[in-house]
């Protein structure tokens, strides 16, 4: 008789957890099943995989000698992209740009979605006058041109480095997910487990970010995936105005801002071309992945 | 009704205060001051009598009465000398105006000529083999960024195929108001328009086909079709009228994305417009033109906000109850 209960508990148990599969085994099922997103994640993870593990065999000390004797090679077996105007690798520098841009673009996502998520939690959250003082700061905050804004910044702030390049961007990139975040949290509020918690005196700041957050999880993933993309694309696009990276540092945008003059748009083309490829497959591939977490986290619009 | 309009018009002018005392102090940011550039290089003005003259002009004072100042200053029209070009930040704007205005209102144009239609298809064959093209042209507008795609078709058009120029507005040799200067402008607008319009369509068609799909289920055109409404009128007097509204009301938003999309578009073309004299000013350190610029923007969209905020109301019953 006993053994018979157990067996059955057991089974039941790994019965639940079939039906109810993580939100991941969600995503990864999702992605699956949509055979372009699955490609562009492999693609993505060639990519960033050549990128990040370039150190192994690009020498990167050769990327910031200058050699006059090099300039303007066309590609060849030496240098499988030719070279650019200070003779240096332009196939080295696109491994470099790339892993330096993904990772500017990456960090920018998270400490954008940190603070945005933090912001909309709170308005969400107290509600009432707190909301609707927190909601009329970012609603001009929202105003306000970023892109300008963000070039002036750079331009004005003394001692300018990566960090300091990244935390501009993120000032201005929370806006939309707190925007999105407090929404989803006016609704929560409205909900049981939230009253339970605040009868029993869980203190303020357990509730929102142990038991709110976990439900809000799904939409912040998403938006953050979306969103990647879009920093990655601001970040090569500071750069190729020159605004973004500090000079000599090698970038997408470096690379592709030397077709802002016709020569080399023309004759030189393995110096710009490939980057702008590259960016364009990368947010092409980012995205499609993305849109693939996002249908996951909507029973609705799941495919699989 | 006019009470609303008035209500929202009023609530402009602070955020219009705010924005200016933010710009304000981003311009007291920037190194510089509007004697700067005025006696450069010149050697019988000595430091002393241009710190005598600052002292004159007021430059020393509390940052509120200065900021006052250059509030009368600005609202009057004068926004200060340039201190690069040494001429009134007004001239320097006065042609680049014409120029962007141009490009956005063709842009929004061609943005709205495209993107209605196809929302439309998307929305009312939704799953067809045309929904599905739309839908993967919609990614691609969603997910390159406008400068590659303006790079790109800069490439193939004018470089590689040589249909249309580059560079500026207008040829040089050509007089105003003649067939070929407005030809000559016309081909010149063509790809800054296209580059900036192609991606755009991405918000329109997305909230348009969607909008549709959501209506399509809602009992007021099950109703008209047992009415026996034929299915074509359905769409154009029922479901349209519903859907196509708020579009009105999201010109405030496309204000704000032309103006980011503007600076990338008119720096690629080198098309002379606010944009590229955004960052021609940032170049050359010439703040005041750039703190001009910064103020024009911020406004612009703040009044494009209204705009698209009463449009809706008049257009919406639903909101004017407030």
């Amino acid at each position: 008789m006993k053994d018979t209960v157990i067996v059955d508990e057991k089974q039941l148990i790994a019965k639940e957890k079939a039906n109810n599969p993580s939100l991941l085994k969600t995503i990864w099922r999702e992605i699956k099943h949509d055979k372009v997103a699955l490609g562009s994640l492999v693609l993505l993870i060639i990519i960033l995989l050549a990128a990040y593990l370039s150190p192994l065999y690009i020498d990167q000390a050769a990327q910031h000698r200058v050699n006059f004797l090099n300039v303007w090679k066309a590609p060849s077996a030496d240098h499988w992209l030719g070279t650019d105007d200070g003779g240096r690798d332009v196939f080295g520098q696109l491994m470099l740009g790339t892993r330096n841009s993904f990772t500017i673009g990456f960090l920018v996502t998270v400490i954008a979605g940190a603070i945005g998520l933090t912001y909309g939690l709170i308005a969400g959250f107290y509600g009432g006058k707190v909301d609707n003082i927190l909601m009329r700061i970012l609603e001009f905050l929202m105003v306000l041109p970023s892109l300008m804004f963000i070039i002036v910044f750079v331009v004005v702030v003394p001692n300018y480095t990566i960090a300091t390049f990244v935390l501009i961007m993120s000032a201005f990139a929370w806006f939309g997910k707190a925007r999105l975040i407090r929404s989803r949290a006016l609704q929560e509020r409205e909900l049981d487990y939230i009253n339970a918690s605040k009868t029993l005196g869980t203190p303020s700041w357990k509730i929102m970010f142990f038991e709110m957050f976990p439900n809000l999880s799904s939409l912040v993933i998403v938006n953050m995936t979306l969103t990647l993309a879009g920093n990655i694309g601001l970040e090569t696009g500071l750069t190729f105005l020159g605004f973004g990276l500090p000079a000599g540092t090698p970038s997408l945008g470096t690379l592709i801002s030397f077709a802002r003059t016709p020569d080399i748009v023309q004759n030189k083309w393995w110096v710009w071309l490939p980057a702008a490829l590259l960016i364009l497959v990368m947010m092409l591939c980012i995205n499609y992945v993305g849109q693939a977490v996002k249908r996951a986290s909507d029973a609705r619009q799941r495919l699989a | 009704m006019l009470k609303f309009i008035l209500r929202r018009t009023l609530l402009m002018i602070p955020q219009i205060i705010l924005v200016s005392i933010i710009v304000f102090m981003l311009a007291k940011m920037m190194p510089g001051d509007a004697l700067t550039g005025a006696f450069q290089g010149n050697p019988d003005v000595s430091q002393e009598k241009i710190e005598q003259l600052r002292e004159k002009l007021g430059l020393n004072d509390p940052w509120y009465q200065q900021y006052g100042r250059w509030l009368a200053n600005a609202v009057q029209g004068d926004l200060g000398q340039s201190y690069v070009h040494k001429q009134p930040v007004t001239h320097l704007l006065a042609g680049k105006v014409e120029n962007t205005l141009l490009l956005s209102f063709f842009t929004l144009v061609v943005v709205y000529i495209i993107a209605i239609p196809l929302g439309i298809i998307a929305g009312r064959w939704t799953d067809t083999w045309a929904d599905k093209i739309i839908v993967t042209y919609n990614y691609f507008a969603f997910a390159t960024p406008t400068f590659v795609f303006a790079l790109l078709m800069m490439y193939f058009f004018s470089f590689v195929l040589g249909w249309l120029p580059y560079g500026s507005s207008v040829d040089i040799k050509l007089e105003v108001g003649t067939w070929d200067y407005f030809v000559s402008r016309a081909k010149h607008l063509v790809l800054p328009v296209l580059s900036g319009a192609l991606i755009g369509t991405y918000t329109t068609i997305q909230y348009l086909r969607n909008d549709i799909i959501d209506q399509k289920l809602k009992d007021y055109v099950k109703t008209a079709r047992a009415k026996g409404v034929p299915e074509r009128k359905v769409y154009t007097r029922h479901i349209l009228r519903n859907s196509l509204l708020p579009i009105a009301a999201f010109l405030g938003l496309e204000i704000t994305l032309l103006i980011s999309g503007s600076i990338f578009i008119e720096s690629i073309f080198s098309y002379p417009g606010l944009g590229f004299l955004f960052i021609q000013s940032i170049q050359t350190r010439d703040f005041s033109v750039v703190t001009a610029l910064v103020l024009i923007s911020s406004t612009a969209v703040i009044v494009g906000t209204m705009l698209s905020d009463i449009i809706l109301s008049i257009v919406d019953p639903r909101i004017r109850i407030e």
